[in-house]
C-alpha cells in the first residue's frame, strides 16, 4: 500500500512539476526562443568523487542529466541542440577510462535506436559531428546507424560531438575546400574560368582568392546547424576547450558552477532569461558583420 | 448561431486576456533579474573599491608567470572611448602584463592605434616582428590590434595558401593537412599572433564578437560588464582568480 501511494505522490510531483515548467516555458516564449543551445557536459568525474561513487557512475548520472536538458530544451521549441561528448583531447586520458568511456558511448547510442528514447519522443534527428575515422570500428557503426535511423525526423536535430575538436574541424574544412576546388581544376583544366590561371605558379595576392569563406564555412562538420546562441558549460570552468569556436562568435556564454550531473531547470531558465536581456544587441552586432559578408561573397 | 457567436467572443476576448497576462508576467521576471544584476553591480563595485584599497592580502601580490598574453575584447561602440581604453591599458601595465592583444569586431581600435599609442606616450614605434607589435620604452607592453577579419577571413585566406601551395604548386607530395599546416598558413597571412591564455570581455554581454577562433581553444574568458563602469578592482581580481585555475587539456 504504501509503495503504491508513495509512487502515486511522485506521479502528482512530477505532474505538477511538469505543468509549472510548460506555464514557465509558455511565459519565456513572449520573448525570443534561442534556436540553438549548446551543452559542454563537464564535471562528471569530480560529481563521483564527490560522492564517493565510481568513475563510471559519474557518466550515467551525467546521462540522466542530461536527457532531463534535452526534454526541457525541446518543450521550449529549441530546435537544435549541441552536447560535446567526447574531444579528440579526451583520448590523451588512460587507455581504461577511453575503453570505458566508449563503451558507454556505444551503449547510449544504441539506446538512442529503442522506441521509447528521447529522440523518437521528440521527433529529433541525430548527427554524429567529428573525425569519427578516429572512433573504433563498432562505435562508428552505431554511431551511423543513429544517423540514418533518425534521418526521417525533422521535429529538432541533436548535434552529439564525438571525437571533436574545432581546430580539426577547420583544418578538416580547409582540406576539403582544397579537394572541392582540385575537381573543379581537373574538370576545367585550363582553369580559365575561375582564374586558376594566375594563380597558378604565382605568390598569391591580396585579391586572389579561390576559395571563399563561404565554401569553407560549407565544409564545417557543424554546417548542420546555425550558430549557437547559447552555450552552456558546467563546473564554472569558462573556457570553451576547443568547442564550437568557430561558431561561438555571437554565442551568450553561461558557466554555472554547478557540476554537469546537478545540472537542472532553474539553470535553463537562467541561460535563456539571460539570453533574451542581451538578445537585441547581438542581433545588432551580428548584422554588422553579416553585411561586408555578404558584399565580400557577391564581388568574389 | 447566436451561442456559438458569444462563444467565439468570449474564447478571443479570454485569449487576449491570457496574451496580455503573459506579457505583464515576462516583463515582470525581467524586471526582478535587471533588479538583481544591479544588485550584483553593486556589489561588485563595493568589493572592487576593496580589493583597490590593498586591504585584501590575496589580491596585493599577483603571480603573473601563467599569464603570458592578455586579450581584451572591447565592444565597437565602446571602443570610440580611446581614453577609457588607454585607462586600461595604463592599469594593465601597473599589474605587470606584458603582451596585450586588443580586439574589437569592427576594427575601431585598429583605426585608434595612433591615438593611443599617443596616449601611452611611446616614445618610439617599431615594426619589427609584424605590422600589428609595437614596443613601448618604458614598462614595455607590447601591443596588437585584432578585428573580426583577422578571424574566419585568415582561415580563408590560408586555405588559398595552402591550396597554391598544395594543390596548384610543384609540391604536391603533402596532401594531408594537419594543424601546424593551417598554423603555418596562418602565420604567412599575418595571423600570426600567440594563443591568448586569458581574454577580457569588456561590453554588455559575455560574448566574445569573433576573436579569432584559432587562438582561444584553451582561453579563461571573463566578462567584465561594459568599458564605462571598468574599475581597477575587478581587474585585479579577474587576473587573481585566473591564476588559481588549474586546466586538465583534456585528460
Amino acid at each position: 500500500m504504501d509503495k503504491e501511494s508513495g509512487h502515486q505522490a511522485s506521479n502528482i510531483f512530477g505532474n505538477l512539476g511538469s505543468f509549472l515548467r510548460k506555464c514557465i516555458f509558455r511565459v519565456l516564449s513572449i520573448g525570443p526562443v534561442p534556436k540553438h543551445i549548446a551543452f559542454v557536459m563537464d564535471g562528471n568525474r569530480r560529481y563521483a568523487k564527490k560522492r564517493k561513487l565510481t568513475e563510471g557512475a559519474g557518466h550515467r548520472i551525467g546521462f540522466f542529466a542530461l536527457t532531463s536538458m534535452l526534454k526541457y530544451c525541446y518543450e521550449l521549441g529549441v530546435k537544435y541542440v549541441t552536447i560535446y561528448a567526447f574531444s579528440i583531447d579526451n583520448f590523451k586520458r588512460r587507455p581504461e577510462e577511453v575503453q570505458s568511456l566508449m563503451e558507454f558511448l556505444q551503449e547510449k547510442i544504441e539506446g538512442l535506436l529503442e522506441e521509447e528514447s528521447i529522440v523518437n519522443r521528440y521527433g529529433v534527428r541525430v548527427y554524429f559531428v567529428g573525425n569519427l575515422k578516429l572512433l573504433s570500428k563498432s562505435v562508428r557503426l552505431a554511431a551511423e546507424r543513429a544517423m540514418a535511423a533518425t534521418a526521417s525526423n525533422s521535429k529538432a536535430i541533436l548535434s552529439i560531438c564525438v571525437a571533436y575538436t574545432s581546430t580539426d574541424e577547420i583544418v578538416h574544412a580547409v582540406q576539403e575546400s582544397c579537394e572541392e576546388w582540385d575537381e573543379i581544376k581537373v574538370l576545367d583544366p585550363s582553369g580559365s574560368g575561375y582564374g586558376l590561371i594566375a594563380l597558378e605558379g604565382n605568390e598569391l595576392n591580396q585579391g586572389d582568392s579561390v576559395i571563399s569563406l563561404t565554401v569553407v564555412e560549407k565544409h564545417m562538420y557543424m554546417g548542420v546547424a546555425p550558430d549557437p546562441d547559447i552555450i552552456i558549460r558546467t563546473s564554472g570552468e569558462t573556457r570553451l576547450s576547443n568547442f564550437l569556436l568557430w561558431q561561438s562568435a555571437f554565442s551568450h556564454l553561461y558557466s554555472p558552477p554547478v557540476l554537469w550531473p546537478e545540472i537542472g531547470f532553474r539553470h535553463l531558465l537562467w541561460a535563456v532569461l539571460d539570453f533574451q536581456r542581451n538578445f537585441i544587441y547581438l542581433e545588432e552586432r551580428k548584422k554588422v558583420v553579416q553585411i561586408p559578408q555578404i558584399d565580400r561573397d557577391r564581388s568574389s | 448561431m447566436d451561442v456559438g457567436d458569444e462563444m467565439q467572443k468570449v474564447y478571443c476576448w479570454t485569449a487576449q486576456i491570457g496574451n496580455v497576462v503573459l506579457l505583464l508576467l515576462w516583463h515582470i521576471l525581467h524586471f526582478v533579474i535587471s533588479v538583481w544584476y544591479c544588485a550584483l553591480g553593486i556589489a561588485h563595485m563595493l568589493e572592487s573599491y576593496i580589493i583597490s584599497s590593498g586591504l585584501l592580502r590575496r589580491y596585493k601580490a599577483l603571480n603573473l608567470d601563467r599569464l603570458q598574453f592578455l586579450a581584451v575584447v572591447v565592444d565597437s561602440e565602446e571602443a570610440h572611448q580611446i581614453s577609457k581604453v588607454t585607462e586600461l591599458l595604463q592599469w594593465l601595465r601597473t599589474i605587470g602584463v606584458k603582451n596585450v592583444c586588443l580586439y574589437d569586431t569592427e576594427g575601431v581600435l585598429k583605426k585608434s592605434k595612433e591615438a593611443i599609442l599617443e596616449r601611452l606616450h611611446v616614445a618610439k614605434v617599431s615594426e619589427e616582428a609584424t605590422k600589428n607589435v609595437t614596443l613601448l620604452d618604458q614598462k614595455h607592453l607590447n601591443l596588437e590590434f585584432a578585428s573580426y577579419p583577422d578571424g574566419k577571413d585568415a582561415v580563408a585566406k590560408a586555405a588559398n595558401v595552402l591550396f597554391v601551395k598544395y594543390y596548384l604548386g610543384r609540391d604536391q607530395k603533402e596532401k594531408n593537412f594537419t594543424e601546424s599546416h593551417v598554423a603555418e598558413a596562418l602565420r604567412t597571412v599575418g595571423s600570426r599572433g600567440p594563443d591568448p591564455d586569458l581574454l577580457l570581455i569588456y561590453g554588455p554581454a559575455r560574448c566574445h564578437l569573433g576573436f579569432p577562433a584559432w587562438r582561444i581553444r584553451y582561453t579563461e574568458i571573463v566578462h567584465m560588464g561594459p568599458l564605462k563602469s571598468m574599475r581597477y578592482g575587478s581587474l585585479r581580481k579577474a587576473i587573481q582568480k585566473f591564476t588559481m585555475v588549474r586546466q586538465n587539456y583534456g585528460k
